[in-house]
């Protein structure tokens, strides 16, 4: 038994029978992350010594019977959540050296848990990107092939748990970010509908669209801390006043009757031809599992959803990092004497260029003149998009569609062309736009390189591509694989 | 429509953000690209579409005016790049 390899739902099993402990579990992790980090790159911050102190509290609390199935589970959590005393950089230089004096309602109830914190991972600058390159720290390697890329902007997540460095991890996805570095790593990332769970404390990218969720190596261990971290929050206004149910006990593996749409729109040109047949060989899959599959549904608009993308999270995102003034916190440029060019040299040496380029089209979006010509425009056809969703789940219990066009890309290939790039998140993007929850789960390989089935479901209906996920896991291995490294 | 070297540097002013001659060139070829690909939205009818701007229709959250403790100041001010005391201290407003 190799104890770093454990899923949560294994772990701990052996932790509450006394087979395994969480500061050897803990210790198993961390030997893991130094000898496999000089090649994949990660983590941004290793919190060593915090992570043996909780796991050896842990341990206590599982002997007074004090625990719950996160208690003693080491975990890493995405670099833009705020964690109280803890480094939380966003992979920027300009939020480099920031402490925040509060932890994010996430991490707040992992806390209540008695989790084991083993670190911060790595993302695209201010989750801005597909790929892990856009960090302004460094690029994290995919441990399926060291010289590709883990997807993005979560990609230190998705390839600290495709690693084994972690037992589970924490992602935010704002245009696919679990979901498409979850396809490229093999491994299981949910985005859940919005407003289920808190943003409080999420360093804000597009408000409107950003949501965390869990990167596991199965759908049971996704669901376990689902339930551990969703649920209304007063500090997040758009969080959702309902309760949330035990995703547990939706994990059957009883398809019959569910109805499965496969849209057409989005086994686009330019997809590789492996791809799409991992992919229909999985909806096959479904099928002989119960699920009834229509292979000839229809959502005509999703070729408008990436240009209202890219100009509703740019507008936003021109909007939230407006905050970086060098006053408060962050990055300060002091070698001036004028207020105005402190502010535009600081803005200037603590952005990267991907973080530049999406303030300057969001702020020509939103500026005097453009304002109804593209982002009113472009939320009118959000609300088009997500008719069409509201249609087809009139007929559908959940759409099945490819997690990203390809496997898993080389570093620098796209780099370049931010066409390019942005075109790699096509088939997760009008998920966020809708803000319906969506799963990506491992559904095969090509020439050894990972392939993602992404399952979306209608708001709140987590339970059912939980349920979806779970049955395909249960008849298939796919997320058993691990990467030789 | 390819935007200008004038438009480039009003939309960097208008988010106060600095740029070098040579990301002012960059930037001007990337966003005309961009935007030209973007276009692709107008071809949509939207005449009789209201805008969405949160995919969730909540209204009007409203709480109780409840006295919480805010964050104690030292800790507020502990990552100020420059502090003076108890404030933020900033570059002259006025010249």
């Amino acid at each position: 038994m190799i104890t770093n390899q454990l899923t949560i739902h294994e772990a701990h099993k052996l932790l509450v029978s006394r087979q395994l402990s969480s500061v050897e579990l803990t210790r198993a992790c961390l030997e893991r992350i130094r000898q496999v980090e000089p090649k994949v790159h990660a983590l941004v911050t290793i919190t060593e010594e915090l992570a043996l102190s909780q796991a050896q509290k842990a341990d206590e609390l599982i002997a007074a019977g004090d625990n719950n199935t996160l208690t003693g589970i080491p975990v890493l959590i995405k670099d833009n959540m705020c964690t109280k005393g803890i480094r939380t950089t966003c992979s920027s230089r300009m939020l480099e050296n920031f402490v925040p004096p509060y932890d994010a309602t996430v991490v707040e109830k992992l806390n209540e848990c008695g989790p084991v914190v083993l670190g911060k991972t790595n993302m695209d600058e201010f989750a801005m990107g597909s790929s892990t390159e856009h960090s302004a720290l460094f690029t994290t390697h995919n441990p399926w092939d060291l010289s590709r890329v883990p997807g993005g902007s979560s990609g230190g997540s998705a390839a600290a748990v495709a690693a084994s460095e972690t037992i589970y991890a924490l992602g935010s996805d704002t245009g696919g970010s679990i979901r498409q570095p979850a396809g490229f790593c093999s491994v299981t990332g949910l985005k859940p509908t919005y407003g289920r769970v808190s943003r409080y404390g999420l360093v804000a990218f597009a408000s409107s669209l950003d949501q965390i969720g869990p990167i596991t190596q199965d759908v049971a261990d996704c669901a376990l801390v689902l339930n551990a971290i969703a649920g209304y929050d007063s500090r997040d206004s758009t969080s959702v006043p309902e309760p949330t149910p035990d995703y547990t006990r939706c994990l059957t593996t009883d398809l019959n009757g569910l109805r499965i749409g496969v849209p057409g729109e989005y086994f686009v040109e330019g997809m590789q031809t492996e791809v799409e047949m991992a992919i229909r060989a999985a909806i096959s899959k479904l099928e002989e599992l119960g699920a009834r599959v229509e292979w000839e549904a229809s959502l005509p608009h999703t070729r408008y959803a990436l240009a209202a993308y890219y100009i509703i999270a740019p507008s936003e995102a021109s909007a939230n990092l407006a905050r970086y003034d060098g006053v408060k916190y962050g990055f300060s440029y002091q070698d001036t004497n004028s207020m105005w060019e402190a502010m535009e040299k600081t803005r200037q040496y603590g952005f990267g260029a991907e973080v530049k380029r999406r303030i300057m089209l969001g702020t020509h979006a939103l500026s005097a003149g453009y304002y109804d010509a593209w982002y009113v425009k472009a939320q009118k056809v959000r609300t088009i998009i997500r008719q069409e969703f509201d249609q087809a789940f009139d007929k559908f219990d959940a759409l099945i569609t490819p997690t990203s066009p390809t496997v898993p890309f080389k570093i620098g290939e796209k780099i370049d062309d931010p066409l390019q790039m942005y075109l790699s998140d096509v088939c997760t993007l009008p998920i966020n736009i809708a803000g319906l929850p969506a799963i990506s789960i491992p559904a095969g390989f090509a020439d050894g390189l990972p392939i993602g089935m992404q399952i979306i479901g209608k708001p709140f209906s987590e339970e059912t591509i939980l349920k979806i996920a779970h049955a395909y896991q249960q008849a298939t291995d796919w997320h058993k694989r691990r990467p030789e490294i | 429509m390819k935007l200008s070297r004038e438009e480039v540097l009003h939309i960097a002013r208008l988010a106060r953000l600095g740029l070098t001659e040579a990301e002012v060139n960059k930037l001007r070829e990337q966003l005309s690209n961009l935007l030209e690909n973007f276009e692709i939205l107008q071809q949509v009818d939207t005449s009789s579409t209201p805008p969405t701007a949160h995919s969730i229709a909540l209204q009007n959250i409203v709480k109780d005016d409840e006295v919480a403790p805010s964050l104690p100041q030292d800790q507020i001010l502990a990552n100020a790049p420059r502090r003076d005391g108890e404030c933020f201290r900033v570059k002259a407003v006025l010249e």
